[in-house]
């Protein structure tokens, strides 16, 4: 093959490959329907259904964290940002590894050895129920929506490169299909179901990676330098190499990427559906070991798609990556094809299909939880409501955020993935990362000050966005022909996330009341111990 | 609510208080926090130096180490490196010295013991 040659990809050729795709998408969902149907004969109270019985082994839970994940935000953006904006895009995935010690050294453990089914019930422990269950809910279902959103985004530019359907019904109708199935894994699988769904997703993932990176060396004889020179070449721009081609341009532009930065690393420790998969293994050690798998799989896979990216601006071309339909998310499937034909590509796409489905169907459970849970069971029946109607009621839940989710899907734009996901993780750093810290870590802190800090921090997250450029005012906002940006930063984590540590440093010493040392003593106790933590059901 | 939350709880009529005063947990507690609380802060500030000069130090970043390997790619690339290095020294630290003194606590309270996969070995299960 000649390495300094951009070949080129026929976009046009990709639709003769349709049906294989469809073929081996088919054949996953088969495999998985009958594993997730075997999974769910036992489920039977709400740890059942919310937490798996509690009965997996830190590894089996630390690849489905390494399969939540890495989402389609992770495969298809970040290879495409690579490939696109070069050393730029590498910095997402350095950000998106990092902020797993922030889960592994101060959150995991403790939340595993406190809580039950949901992020409320941590963070309601020592203080007044109702208020902050509510807003813990209230935060976990906004995160949710933000993570659901980009990943239908995903699944949108997904299909239209693998079927060539640019029309919108088309579109619609496929993504109808992929959200009617997510709400079949969870409705008959819940959590066991659905962490079966991620286990294996995460393992086809990371071999397809891995396949590919090998592909990818060893057209450049696994030297790292020539196969840099050669992207830089095919870009025809050196820089491509070095920060600062997206983020670099301006002030505001590095401003931007300090809050991008400051978002990823904070972000994962408070996302409820990573925070949610901890309370599916028996004890806090298998908890730690959870996360010990999740760093060493997910920092595998994001030194596979440095080397990805650069090969898709190598082998693929930024151009072609670009005018593709799809865009920048489609640098994946294309260098899939380029390499291995359409069975590669059939099989990587399947794979991507597949990510979104076991990403939706772990947010889709985790929003249903803490609606169930927390706003049914614990809030509007005060705690009276016994687990068989705590569990229907989440199932209903599943269904109404399916609905909500394919809704979402169909009127999503191709806007880069990763970078939706980014918006996400700057939510959940700024409504959740606060009030967690303070409930572990300080004792004083009281209901008022996660109060103000969980609403300040969504408030401010979300308000901040809404008046950003992501909505109006460029040339990729969502509505187009309105400015209405006063925020010029695309991330709001810089300014949303210190005024939430603040509001609950703030709400806590201007409260009068003051919380039970009792309770905070137990959930010290509890939280390094263990004692009384519930243990697995399921042997 | 704990004692709400698990109804029925070895732990439920313990005196909570009075185990946070104990030397034994207090020794817990401050092995704990004197190793996160420092790691953490270290690892934060070596994320932000990085994000800091990949801002505003395009320069250095981009000066060539090795063919086309750059100062960046390589500061990137240790950021890696430094997360699986902590990653393994948290493990072999709790292994050493949390779990041992949190399982003497917890046994010392529940009066039972539990295998690795959460199995009660003896005492009344749940």
């Amino acid at each position: 093959m000649n390495v300094t040659m951009v070949p080129a990809v026929e976009v046009a050729a990709l639709k003769d490959t349709t049906l294989l795709n469809m073929g081996i998408f088919a054949l996953f969902v088969a495999v998985t329907m009958v594993i997730v149907f075997r999974a769910s004969r036992n489920n039977k109270t709400a740890a059942d259904y919310y937490a798996a019985g509690r009965s997996f082994t830190g590894s089996q839970n630390g690849t489905a964290i390494a399969g939540d994940y890495l989402s389609a935000a992770s495969f298809l953006g970040i290879t495409g940002a690579i490939a696109i904006n070069g050393y730029d895009g590498f910095l997402y995935s350095i950000g998106f590894l990092v902020a797993w010690l922030v889960a592994l050294l101060l959150v995991a453990e403790l939340l595993r050895n406190t809580g039950k089914f949901t992020m409320a019930d941590v963070l309601s422990f020592r203080l007044r129920q109702r208020p902050v269950r509510i807003a813990a809910a209230l935060s976990t279902l906004a995160v949710c929506f933000f993570y659901l959103l980009a990943q239908m985004a995903g699944a949108g530019s997904l299909i239209s490169l693998l079927l060539g359907i640019s029309d919108w019904g088309g579109q619609a109708l496929v993504i109808i299909v992929v959200g009617a199935l997510m709400i079949m894994y969870v409705l008959i699988g819940g959590m066991k179901g659905t962490t079966w769904v991620q286990i294996i997703k995460a393992i086809l993932l990371i071999a397809g990676a891995a396949v590919m990176t090998a592909m990818v060396l060893a057209i450049y004889g696994f030297n790292l330098s020539s196969l840099l020179g050669s992207a830089a070449e095919a870009a025809n721009n050196p820089a491509v190499l070095n920060p600062g081609l997206q983020y670099g341009k301006t002030e505001t532009s590095k401003l931007d990427f300090m809050s991008l930065g400051l978002a990823l690393v904070l972000g994962t420790a408070a996302l409820p559906h990573v925070l949610m998969r901890f309370y599916t293994v028996p004890t806090a050690k298998e908890a730690r070991k959870s996360v010990v798998w999740a760093i060493w799989l997910i920092g595998l896979f994001y030194l596979f798609t440095l080397v990805l990216g650069y090969g898709a601006a190598a082998l693929v071309g930024a151009e072609t990556i670009k005018s593709a339909p799809g865009g920048v998310n489609s640098a994946a499937p294309l260098l899939a094809f380029h390499l291995g034909g359409p069975l590669l590509l059939g099989f990587i796409s399947a794979v991507a299909f597949a990510t979104i489905l076991a990403v939706v169907a772990g947010l889709t459970i985790t929003a249903a939880a803490s609606f169930a849970h927390d706003i049914y069971a614990n809030v509007i029946s005060k705690g009276k409501a016994d687990a068989t109607a705590e569990v229907k009621v989440a199932r209903r839940t599943v269904v109404v955020i399916g609905v909500l989710a394919i809704l979402g899907g169909i009127f999503a734009n191709g806007q880069n993935v990763a970078f939706l996901v980014a918006l996400a993780f700057a939510v959940a750093a700024s409504a959740n990362l606060p009030t967690i810290v303070y409930s572990l870590f300080w004792k004083k802190f009281t209901t008022q000050g996660a109060v103000w800090s969980m609403y300040g921090g969504l408030a401010a997250a979300i308000l901040l966005i809404a008046f950003s450029p992501v909505v109006s005012g460029a040339k990729t906002s969502m509505i187009q022909g309105a400015n209405f940006a006063i925020f010029p930063l695309s991330n709001p984590g810089i300014v949303s996330i210190p005024l939430a540590f603040f509001l609950g440093w703030l709400g806590t010493v201007l409260d009068k009341r003051r919380e039970d040392p009792a309770k905070q003593a137990e959930m010290e106790v509890r939280s390094l111990t263990g004692i009384g933590a519930e243990k697995a059901v399921d042997h | 609510m704990g004692n709400e939350a698990h109804p029925h709880d070895a732990a439920a009529s313990v005196d909570f208080q009075e185990v946070q005063q104990t030397e034994q947990f207090r020794t817990l507690r401050k092995r704990h926090r004197s190793f996160v609380f420092p790691m953490a802060v270290i690892f934060l500030l070596w994320y932000f130096a990085y994000v800091l000069l990949a801002a505003y130090a395009v320069e250095f970043m981009s000066t060539k180490v090795w063919g086309n390997i750059n100062v960046g790619l390589i500061l990137g690339l240790l950021q890696f490196v430094t997360t699986f290095g902590i990653t393994a020294w948290y493990v072999s630290y709790s292994n050493r010295k949390l779990d041992p003194i949190a399982a003497e606590i917890r046994i010392g309270i529940e009066g039972h013991q539990f295998d690795k996969d959460g199995n009660m070995i003896q005492g009344e299960a749940k």
